[in-house]
């Protein structure tokens, strides 16, 4: 038996994010880079233990090569415990069959074994794919305060926006009365951040009377939330007033990207009290020629740069050579952007090649019809060959021929 | 025994009052380099990335930094259950007070080490000099050559230093002679202080230069078992630099501006590992010009910069201007500031409007922690 933890967390890191395209093809969604070289999770498990909360279970099941090779023993976020520490938690062959994780509460619910080896009088449940800096302890602390059976993050978003999120109309007492599920009118403006705090024993029966319950899609959004609230369970609302950005579209993911480059954005992560940990390639420092220009952008390890660099992050090991030009752009580890070529509004994944003279993406203002517009995507060990061109909004993930 | 049979060693104190400035507070093995490294980084590496897996540093006076930099030995993946790092410090006993004065009383402070460990070869590496170096090749060399031992030279200028030896080698590459700090100005085969020898050929020779109350490794040990022994000579190929002096440890990392000798002493195949501060990637900000340098993660960037190496969470305001100079981690140039041919230990902040400027062979200095 485990030693006993005051609270664990559960990180639910299983999903593909389908609608980051062939970014997800071959990696889950959290394992997504970000922010010149960080991967998305890197923001939970950082959060996690800079929260005191050193026993985190990672709930894996599409594509978790990477994921699993990335997270290792949980050393880089100093998650590499005697006791507790990081479990990579996949779906497993029980003696009445194997089955995958069905939803989010399913996946909880299949380790229910895992959790109860820690005894923990409460269990953080954390989605793996948003960008943010947050304080568990604090909502842990609001959470006993309350004396509340699960307490949810929430977020004031623009009240235009708002459509978009699972919402929360809550008293006086920040005690949640209602949900409502991305609705046409909002009558909140008041988002979940997909940031819960349970109280185990509770969680625990409702996550075995939904798994008892025929009909259920066993989602904690969908069923084991609203079986809490229609019991009439203390549910709490724990306002959070930070950054927040879910990166599951290829446009959120480019915008919370050049976030970093707005200095009016709240997200610091040079703060040396709330590091973000990874995984570190081993690399030298960048590398910025005589011929380079750089303007307003954020470079990793490993890079070299004799081209033209504007509002652009680039990983670690990308080399921008000279008279090739990289804009309003994310240039993942390994890339190579040859002379002449032009990149702009767009994503390239890792260790690909855009060759002399090719084009990928285009500015808006160039474009006749915006509707037409938006950020290409070359996916990782894809060339462009030279002269070629990515249109704008294009995904490619197969060489593109030159032009000739 | 596991890995690839040799035993590394390193002298982590070597020549630290070359860069009494630098080594002022830390050992030559924990002096910063190349904007996110320090020297002892390219020692343990090169001999990990051989397959080497058991390495003791020898370390002789101020190496808390250093202790606080190796840690467990994690970043070299060194911290094992079998074999890994092990830190050597001075070992005094009756009749041997461990202040070191020369390698063979270090050598005999860590005799027992060497005659428990298991590896039948045993490879030196002083700190001091820079280099990315392939030891298989150099364990080929070894025993194609059916060498008792092998020392790795480069050609140029000989070192500064103390005890340098210079090689003297035949058509054969067989050593035909060593001399020790020879007044030459010209080019020579200077020796990089990289030895590999069988571990059982080290103890029979130390032992003899103990019992004949012998103290130097160069003259004793090496230079007067020319004849007997077959030494032969490797020669380090690429990048490869001895630092001995302020004015060479500034040349040499300036070298480093060049993206052929950096791509030479950081090599994808055999990369250079060292401990990891999590810092964020570095930021450039608008307005801000850099122009041929090497700039580490955690520095933000609003200023002017120019053929000028920073370290780790270096931050240069809008403003300022930095030409021809080495900051180290986390220093702090204010706006109106211009520094050139500087050099910033750790942790130095320089208020505005202040200029400080040395000369090529001249850097102005400036102590760990100082507020100009």
């Amino acid at each position: 038996m485990a030693r006993k933890m005051e609270c664990i967390a559960m990180l639910l890191a299983g999903g593909q994010g389908s609608r980051l395209g062939i970014l997800t093809k071959n990696i889950a969604k959290p394992a997504v880079p970000y922010g010149g070289k960080y991967r998305i999770i890197d923001f939970p498990l950082s959060n996690c233990v800079n929260s005191g909360i050193s026993t985190v279970g990672v709930l894996t099941q599409y594509q978790p090569l990477e994921l699993n090779d990335y997270i290792g023993n949980g050393q880089p976020w100093d998650l590499d415990r005697a006791n507790g520490g990081v479990h990579i938690l996949s779906p497993y062959q029980q003696i009445k069959g194997s089955e995958w994780y069905k939803g989010t509460a399913n996946a909880i619910y299949q380790n229910i074994t895992f959790i109860d080896r820690y005894n923990p009088e409460y269990v953080a449940v954390l989605s793996g794919d948003h960008i943010y800096k947050m304080d568990y302890s604090k909502m842990l602390d609001y959470h006993k305060e309350k004396d509340a059976a699960c307490t949810i993050a929430m977020l004031e978003v623009p009240w235009e926006e708002a459509s978009r999120f699972g919402l929360m109309l809550v008293d006086d007492e920040n005690r949640i009365t209602e949900f409502e599920e991305k609705p046409k009118n909002p009558r909140s403006n008041k988002a979940s951040m997909g940031v819960y705090i349970f109280t185990w024993s509770k969680l625990r029966q409702y996550l075995i009377d939904d798994e008892a319950t025929p009909d259920s899609s066993n989602d904690f959004g969908h069923d084991v939330i609203p079986a809490m609230h229609n019991a009439g369970e203390r549910m709490f609302a724990y306002l959070f007033d930070g950054y927040w950005k879910d990166v599951g579209t290829i446009d959120s993911l480019w915008e919370a990207n050049l976030d970093l480059l707005n200095p009016k954005v709240d997200l610091d992560l040079s703060d040396p009290t709330w590091k973000i940990y990874s995984k570190t390639p081993s690399a030298p420092p960048h590398y910025v020629a005589a011929s380079a220009t750089v303007q307003n952008s954020m470079i990793g390890e490993g890079s070299k740069v004799f081209g033209e660099l504007d509002f652009s992050i680039l990983f670690s090991n990308v080399v921008v050579e000279e008279g090739a030009v990289v804009r309003d752009s994310i240039i993942m580890p390994g890339t190579v952007v040859k002379s002449g070529a032009v990149v702009q509004y767009a994503i390239v994944a890792e260790n690909a090649v855009i060759e002399e003279n090719a084009v990928v993406g285009e500015r808006p203002e160039q474009m006749e019809n915006l509707e037409d517009w938006g950020v290409a995507v070359v996916g990782s060990g894809v060339t462009v060959h030279n002269g070629a061109r990515v249109a704008p909004k294009a995904m490619v993930d197969e060489d593109v021929k030159g032009a000739q | 025994m596991t890995g690839n049979n040799i035993l590394g060693i390193i002298y982590s104190n070597m020549y630290d009052e070359c860069l009494s400035e630098i080594t002022a507070l830390r050992t030559m093995g924990s002096v910063p380099f190349a904007g996110r490294y320090r020297l002892i980084d390219f020692a343990l590496s090169n001999m990990v990335n051989s397959g080497i897996e058991k390495v003791g540093v020898i370390t002789k006076s101020n190496y808390q930094s250093l202790m606080d930099h190796l840690g467990t030995g994690k970043p070299w993946d060194l911290s094992r259950k079998t074999e890994g790092m092990f830190i050597l410090p001075p070992f005094s006993s009756a009749g041997n007070l461990g202040n070191y004065t020369n390698r063979v009383e270090m050598l005999r402070g860590i005799m027992g080490f060497i005659s428990r460990s298991n590896e039948d070869y045993i490879l030196f590496s002083d700190c001091n000099s820079v280099l990315n170096i392939d030891i298989d090749e150099l364990m080929d060399f070894h025993t194609d050559n059916n060498a008792d031992i092998s020392i790795v030279y480069k050609h140029g200028v000989q070192p500064q230093l103390d005890n340098t030896m210079t090689l003297r080698l035949g058509d054969d590459g067989r050593v035909e002679q060593i001399a020790v700090s020879p007044n030459t100005l010209g080019e020579v085969d200077y020796s990089l202080n990289m030895i590999l020898m069988k571990r059982s050929l080290l103890q029979r020779l130390v032992g003899e230069a103990l019992s004949m109350n012998q103290e130097s490794f160069e003259r004793d040990i090496l230079q007067r078992n020319t004849e007997k022994l077959r030494i032969f000579g490797f020669e380090a190929k690429g990048f490869a630099r001895t630092i001995d002096s302020m004015v060479s440890y500034f040349r040499i990392s300036m070298e480093l501006l060049d993206p052929e000798n950096c791509a030479q002493l950081f090599n994808a195949d055999r990369p250079v590992y060292t401990k990891v501060r999590d810092d964020m990637p570095a930021i450039y900000g608008l307005g801000s010009t850099v122009k041929n340098s090497l700039i580490a993660n955690g520095c933000i960037i609003d200023g002017e910069v120019e053929n000028s190496i920073l370290f780790r969470g270096v931050r240069v305001e809008k403003g300022a201007v930095v030409r021809n100079s080495i900051l180290m981690q986390g220093s702090f140039v204010a706006t109106g500031v211009s520094l050139n041919y500087t050099i910033t230990d750790k942790s130095v902040a320089i208020t505005p409007n202040k200029t400080l400027s040395g000369a090529e062979n001249y850097p102005v200095f400036v102590g760990k922690g100082i507020v100009i």
